[in-house]
């Protein structure tokens, strides 16, 4: 079955990786939910955060292929329940909606938004969540007038992850040590061995 | 910048620091990683590296090529015969994008190559300028690694680090694009360290023991154990490696079209080719073996036919370089991630001596009924006219299996695959992956310009040569000693094929008329022959062979001739037809 992956990968900071890992999801014609670039927990390391639907095996092979990318340090892929993610959205309203209809308040404050910048005709709110909480206040909020409305990529945080502090000394390593070295079917020998 | 580290070891350091121009630290790169030859063409954009060329002709050879694609292609050839890293030099726009089908063909079929191409001016870039195209975004899914220089300081450790990238783990192509201002620019030149690490990059891993023990214990316990292998045997030079692991275990081992030649087509394990056309007992007994042990190979879809009928039976041992190879189309028993070179002599220790004389039997069986059904009538035809089949068998005869063979695509490049007897590795050199009609002759070129003592000889057809005839100007004018074979159906033989099996006879314009080849080579001054008849052929190729310097023999066979046998396409690979 289809179903939502967190793609995490580490990369070097180089012109031209962007589209070197774009097409690796085109060539197949998958599509991208949501893309985040971002510097990582370690110095001088880049974090792609890529949300796309898709099998399992799909997922994995797609994983393989990225970290063939010369300034690929390491692909992840995760499920939902794996990781802990934010979206962040920004809406525009006018003023004199908020100011006049309780209502509105309301909602906001249901939705845990705050407000970033009031001006007398419009002001901004902010909200962070999940994709379905932050639509949920989009429809609520579109019969008072919503101006614009924007929303963030993924960021994630994977549960289980570590960080890379450590393992970027392993790559910095001439030698490649025994951790680096990572097999993917290492972990799964039981699943592997049993025919 | 992270990337550009490079930690080393062995450096060439000058005394003092020694100022030289952007262009000249690329050739002093070339000269330090070992470069003879370079294929190129000139051009505005790369013109100050062939100023600086100008200098450096005592210690490297340039080839002026007619066309980027057959500068691209010759670098393929000496690459795949000499088994260096070959270096192309191309000027930017026109230049770079003719560069392209063969970076793709590089890519697929894993071929080491360093390509240069020239660049406007740094400021210009993004403006529409003359002959500027974003040659590094057009050639990222073709190229292994590639990389744009604006700053000439640059230049000698992004060198380095391309030939490393080109030539090690699963080697491929890679594009170095140079602006012109970094071509002139001044640098204060220190040496040249060549690349051994970069941190994002793993050639090839440590070998785990525990894949080896278990790979080895399904070896040990199979009854009908089945050897694939490809180019990744040549590619790691692990030959003997392989033949060690063969002979220990008794092992029927089938090639891939691009392994043929790591194992002599003579020797008794050789149990012949795989894939579409390949020979009959290894495509039927594929569904048959209980231990698939695929060795440098990558399972592609001319290999495996219907993937959700291909060696279900079978418990899959897998060995490659590229971890994202295994497991990409056949699901995967044991993983065996590493360098054959390492991984095999592991392996050859832990396997019994055995000879699983019963079923290689079994493959002679075949064998034997292939003989019958195709292969007697293809060497021996009782038809006036010839066929391709009969046109190998004789070249085989006169070359005893020493040449090396350079084939376009189509027709002709199956029945040389299939008949085509080889005695050493790198001798089989022809575009597996990409089927790049057009690569023949010039790959032919740069085959004889990588391995100059031995006799290359090209199997083309008449459609792919037309491709790329302009190259016979390269070898005029190197008096480059290439033996020609046009294998002349007058079609477009491959596409007949699959029209007249699976289009009704539909000829959709596969009837291609061609000039008097003999009267084209004549005009490059190259010697000819044409002939139709089969009392001539001994004496043509003998004649060819024997000819200094390049010969061009057509040699027109069955109009309507098929390459059988044959796994249809969405057929399981046993239900390959013979006819």
């Amino acid at each position: 079955m289809k179903q939502e992956f967190t793609i995490t990968v580490y990369t070097e900071n180089q012109v031209g990786l962007l589209n070197r890992i774009a097409i690796i999801f085109s060539r197949r014609k998958i599509n991208i939910e949501s893309l985040n670039v971002s510097p990582s927990e370690a110095e001088g390391i880049h974090r792609f955060t890529i949300v796309i639907s898709e099998y399992e095996e799909v997922v994995h092979k797609l994983c393989r292929q990225i970290e063939k990318q010369v300034e690929v340090l390491k692909a992840y892929y995760n499920t939902n329940d794996e990781v802990v993610w934010q979206e962040l959205a920004l809406y525009k309203v006018p003023t004199e909606v908020i100011a006049e209809k309780v209502k509105v308040e309301r909602l906001l404050r249901e939705f845990g938004a705050r407000a970033v910048a009031i001006r007398k005709d419009y002001t901004v709110f902010e909200t962070t969540g999940h994709r379905e909480e932050i639509e949920k206040l989009i429809k609520a909020l579109e019969p008072y007038g919503l101006i614009e409305f924007v929303r963030s990529a993924r960021v994630a945080i994977i549960k289980t992850s570590t960080g890379f502090h450590e393992k970027l000394k392993e790559f910095d390593e001439e030698q490649p040590g025994e951790v680096l070295v990572e097999n993917e079917f290492l972990n799964k020998q039981d699943e592997v061995f049993t025919m | 910048m992270e990337t550009l580290e490079i930690t080393n070891k062995t450096v060439a350091l000058l005394p003092e620091p020694i100022s030289i121009s952007g262009s000249q630290a690329v050739l002093e790169a070339f000269v330090a990683e070992g470069v003879k030859t370079i294929f190129g063409y000139p051009g505005g954009a790369i013109m100050p590296i062939y100023d600086a060329l100008y200098d450096y002709h005592d210690q490297l050879e340039h080839i002026l090529v007619r066309h980027e694609q057959g500068a691209i292609h010759a670098a393929q050839g000496y690459a795949r015969s000499s088994g260096k890293v070959g270096v192309v030099f191309a000027t930017s726009g026109p230049g770079a994008t003719n560069l392209v089908t063969g970076l793709a063909d590089a890519m697929i079929d894993s071929t080491p190559v360093v390509c240069v191409t020239g660049q406007v001016f740094a400021h210009l870039l993004g403006t529409d300028a003359f002959q500027e195209i974003d040659v590094i975004n057009i050639t990222s899914p073709v190229t292994k690694w590639n990389y744009q220089v604006t700053d000439a300081t640059e230049i000698p450790h992004i060198l380095a680090k391309a030939f490393y990238i080109a030539r090690t783990g699963r080697p491929g192509p890679v594009l170095i694009d140079i602006t012109k201002n970094a071509q002139l620019q001044k640098i204060e030149y220190t040496g040249y360290k060549p690349c051994e690490h970069i941190r994002s990059y793993r050639p090839k891993p440590i070998i785990r023991k525990e894949f080896i023990q278990e790979a080895a214990k399904l070896i040990n316990e199979a009854k009908k154990p089945f050897v694939l292998f490809g180019q990744g045997i040549i590619l790691g030079e692990a030959e003997k490696e392989f033949k060690a692991f063969i002979e220990k275990g008794g092992l029927p081992a089938a090639w891939t079209v691009l392994g043929l030649s790591a194992l002599p087509t003579d020797h008794p394990l050789n149990v012949g080719m795989l894939g579409m056309h390949g020979n009959y007992g290894p495509n039927v007994l594929t569904n048959d073996c209980d231990v698939m042990i695929a060795i440098g190979m990558r399972f592609d879809d001319r290999v495996t036919g219907r993937l959700d009928k291909y060696a279900k039976q079978a418990k899959v041992i897998h060995l490659d370089i590229d971890p994202a190879e295994i497991g990409k189309n056949v699901k995967v028993t044991v993983p065996v991630w590493g360098d054959c070179k390492e991984t095999l002599p592991l392996l050859t220790k832990l396997i019994d001596k055995k000879d699983h004389t019963e079923w290689l039997q079994t493959f002679h069986e075949y064998t034997q009924k292939e003989i019958d059904a195709v292969i007697h009538n293809e060497l021996n035809p009782t038809s006036a006219i010839m066929t391709m089949g009969e046109v190998i068998k004789e070249l085989n005869t006169l070359t005893k299996g020493d040449a090396i063979i350079v084939t376009d695509v189509g027709q002709h490049q199956m029945v040389a695959c299939r008949y085509a007897k080889f005695n050493q590795s790198k001798s089989n050199i022809t575009s597996g992956g990409l089927g790049t009609m057009g690569f023949g002759l010039p790959a032919a070129i740069g085959a004889k310009m990588g391995a100059p003592e031995r006799t290359v000889v090209e199997v083309v057809g008449d459609g792919g040569f037309q491709m790329t005839i302009q190259e016979l100007g390269t070898i005029m004018q190197y008096k480059t000693d290439v033996k020609i074979i046009i294998l002349n159906n007058q079609f477009l033989g491959m596409v007949r094929q699959w029209q007249e099996l699976f289009n009704d006879k539909r000829y959709s314009f596969v009837d291609i008329q061609s000039p008097d080849f003999v009267q084209v080579a004549k005009g490059y001054g190259i010697a000819g022959k044409s002939i139709k008849d089969r009392k001539d052929l001994k004496g043509a190729l003998q004649e060819m062979l024997e000819h200094t310097g390049s010969f061009l023999l057509e040699v027109f066979v069955g109009k309507e001739n098929n390459v059988f046998p044959m796994v249809p396409q969405g057929c399981s690979v046993s239900e390959i037809r013979l006819k």
